[in-house]
């Protein structure tokens, strides 16, 4: 289904057969103080080599690939985007696609979120998929709520390792529901403590993702029998790199009930931070409390396949305030970018892409250490890692942004207690001759 | 759908104004929904019940009955503590549709205020309602 806009002469006829004279007729239904009386404060219309101008200003401002040398991931991962991916994506059918609002008449729509949702579900090890939410963070909130509709507990736990905003956007969420968020500290290896997990039989979910913000790849399967000692709290596994998968063990493996996190790093560009595809898995038991939408597979009166829009019953449009989630669509091009990605790398592919990534980090880290700086965390990583760097390293972060490098994040803005501490990234692009050029200049 | 004239409406037991039958015996109150609303409803394809134990007052929701079109709620007929739920509705959710009144059963509640189940409506009041 394609999305067009109306000519004012689309919008007359349509007036017409309405019965009203004009939009302020339509409107007319409206109460006089709902009603906004000036113009909304929009900049004039811009022609379109000015808006192209505008526009590469505004992607000049960012530090991106290939231009930036960017050793940062923390959530956004620079990975390669396969021209097929690129190519296929621009197709009119694919990129002007809509909300499918009558579903079943748009099988080839619902035919590519099934892939998707059969792909995410096999990478993960988990049983359902939906058919994507907004991103990583919003992915999270929404499983912590999923938790307490299933468990009727008003207390979630979340480990501080998680990605800070994601942590904030869960705040966000719950600040209006009354429910509980428990931090959970972590260990000096750069993992969870899970030790003083003394209140399970109150807690409708505990919460860890897994490489954890510090690039730390946690022992989900440990995570996983402690949190069922309890027979109704969920583990909920989170993710802001799903290629991980491609080598370590899935969370459905490890026992998670739910599975969600950040897609961007299978086939979507940076950008300006966004948008992103939140990924969203869970056990089948849990599908009728699932947020969003699931496409479903079946046959039609003559034995065809066919696709279908299934558990839309569920959704606001329908059961109102009711509903399992306020969200009323999904990432649909984002999501089809990733499982056209998955697609085009395959299984071995992604395995293939995620061994490079951990070596290239690999490669970097010891370079790190044999520069004589040191890691600030022993557990093992994947892409990302965290590094303890003399005092003042903030001057050469800054020299080195002029020089298009991009040397890690800092995270004493998000942990106080973690001054001088950076999280730095490799993933398959970073060359040994890029990786050799930081070192020598972190260490100069 | 039906007319209301084609469905069935047992004269054995109660119905209340959100379409749920009750049928008491011995203070246990069973409780259903009926021919109209599975009618109304179309296709059952899953029913969520509560936990035996659970209490819940006249007028509660205490599950939710899920049909390819819509979901709707369920409420309490009468007041009371569940003391059985119906399995086999886990499996076989079509139960409510093929047989309402009997296999489609759903909870069994002990009545807690047996005025309650006495202000429920016989079959010709719950006729005349549906007929309007």
């Amino acid at each position: 289904m394609r999305y067009l806009p109306q000519t004012p002469e689309d919008i007359d006829k349509m007036l017409q057969v309405v019965g009203v004279d004009n939009l302020e007729g339509l409107f007319s239904g409206i109460p006089e103080d709902c009603r906004r009386k000036e113009d909304l404060n929009l900049p004039e219309p811009l022609t379109e080599w000015e808006l192209n101008r505008r526009m590469d200003a505004m992607a000049g401002a960012m530090a991106v690939a290939p231009e930036y040398r960017v050793f940062m991931g923390a959530g956004s991962y620079s990975h390669y985007i396969p021209e097929a991916v690129r190519q296929l994506l621009n197709r009119s059918e694919v990129y002007t696609a809509y909300t499918p609002y009558q579903p079943e008449i748009s099988q080839g729509t619902l035919q590519a979120i099934y892939e998707y949702q059969t792909l995410v579900t096999r990478l993960l090890g988990m049983e359902v998929a939906n058919a994507s939410m907004y991103d990583g963070a919003s992915s999270l909130a929404e499983a912590l709520l999923m938790a307490i509709r299933i468990t009727r507990r008003k207390k979630v736990a979340v480990s501080t390792a998680i990605h800070p905003l994601y942590r904030r956007v869960v705040q966000t969420y719950f600040a209006p529901t009354g429910y509980e968020i428990k931090e959970i500290p972590f260990l000096p290896d750069g993992r969870t403590d899970l030790s003083g997990l003394k209140d399970l039989e109150e807690l409708a979910a505990v919460a860890v993702q897994s490489p954890n913000f510090f690039g730390c790849i946690e022992d989900l399967k440990a995570v996983g029998d402690r949190v069922h000692a309890d027979d109704k709290a969920l583990f909920i596994a989170a993710f802001t790199e799903p290629l991980a998968y491609g080598v370590l063990k899935r969370p459905g493996d490890c026992g998670a009930d739910i599975a969600c996190g950040e897609g961007q790093s299978f086939g979507i560009p940076q950008s300006f931070g966004g948008p992103g595809l939140g990924m969203f898995t869970a056990q089948k038991k849990y599908v009728r409390n699932m947020p969003g939408r699931l496409i479903g597979k079946t046959v039609d009166r003559d034995g065809r396949p066919g696709f279908v829009l299934t558990l839309a019953t569920r959704e606001q449009h329908i059961r109102r305030e009711r509903a399992t989630s306020n969200i009323c669509s999904n990432q649909g091009l984002c999501a089809t970018a990733a499982v056209m990605y998955m697609a085009s790398l395959g299984g071995t592919g992604i395995r293939e892409l995620a061994k490079l990534n951990h070596d290239k980090a690999a490669y970097l880290k010891s370079a790190f250490q044999n520069a004589g700086l040191t890691i600030a965390f022993e557990s093992p990583v994947f892409n990302e890692f965290t590094v303890k760097l003399p005092a003042g390293f903030k001057d050469t972060h800054a020299r080195l942004l002029k020089k298009k490098i991009v040397a890690g994040l800092p995270l004493a803005p998000y942990y106080p207690e973690l001054a001088e501490h950076y999280l730095f990234c490799a993933t398959e692009t970073a060359t040994r001759e890029d990786m050799d050029a930081l070192i020598e200049e972190v260490t100069k | 759908m039906k007319e209301v004239s084609e469905l069935n409406f047992p004269d054995d037991r109660r119905y209340s104004d959100d379409h749920e039958w009750a049928k008491q015996v011995d203070g246990v109150v069973r409780v259903g929904i009926s021919d109209y609303a599975q009618n109304q409803l179309g296709d059952i394809v899953f029913v969520e019940l509560p936990d035996v134990g659970d209490t819940f007052e006249k007028g509660q929701e205490f599950g939710t009955v899920e049909s390819v079109k819509a979901v709707s709620e369920l409420y309490m007929p009468v007041g009371g503590e569940i003391t059985a739920v119906n399995q086999a509705l886990e499996d076989a959710p079509e139960q409510v549709n093929n047989d309402p009144y009997s296999g489609g059963w759903m909870v069994d509640v002990r009545l807690q205020d047996p005025a309650e189940y006495g202000e429920l409506k016989d079959q010709k009041a719950y006729l005349d309602m549906l007929k309007g």
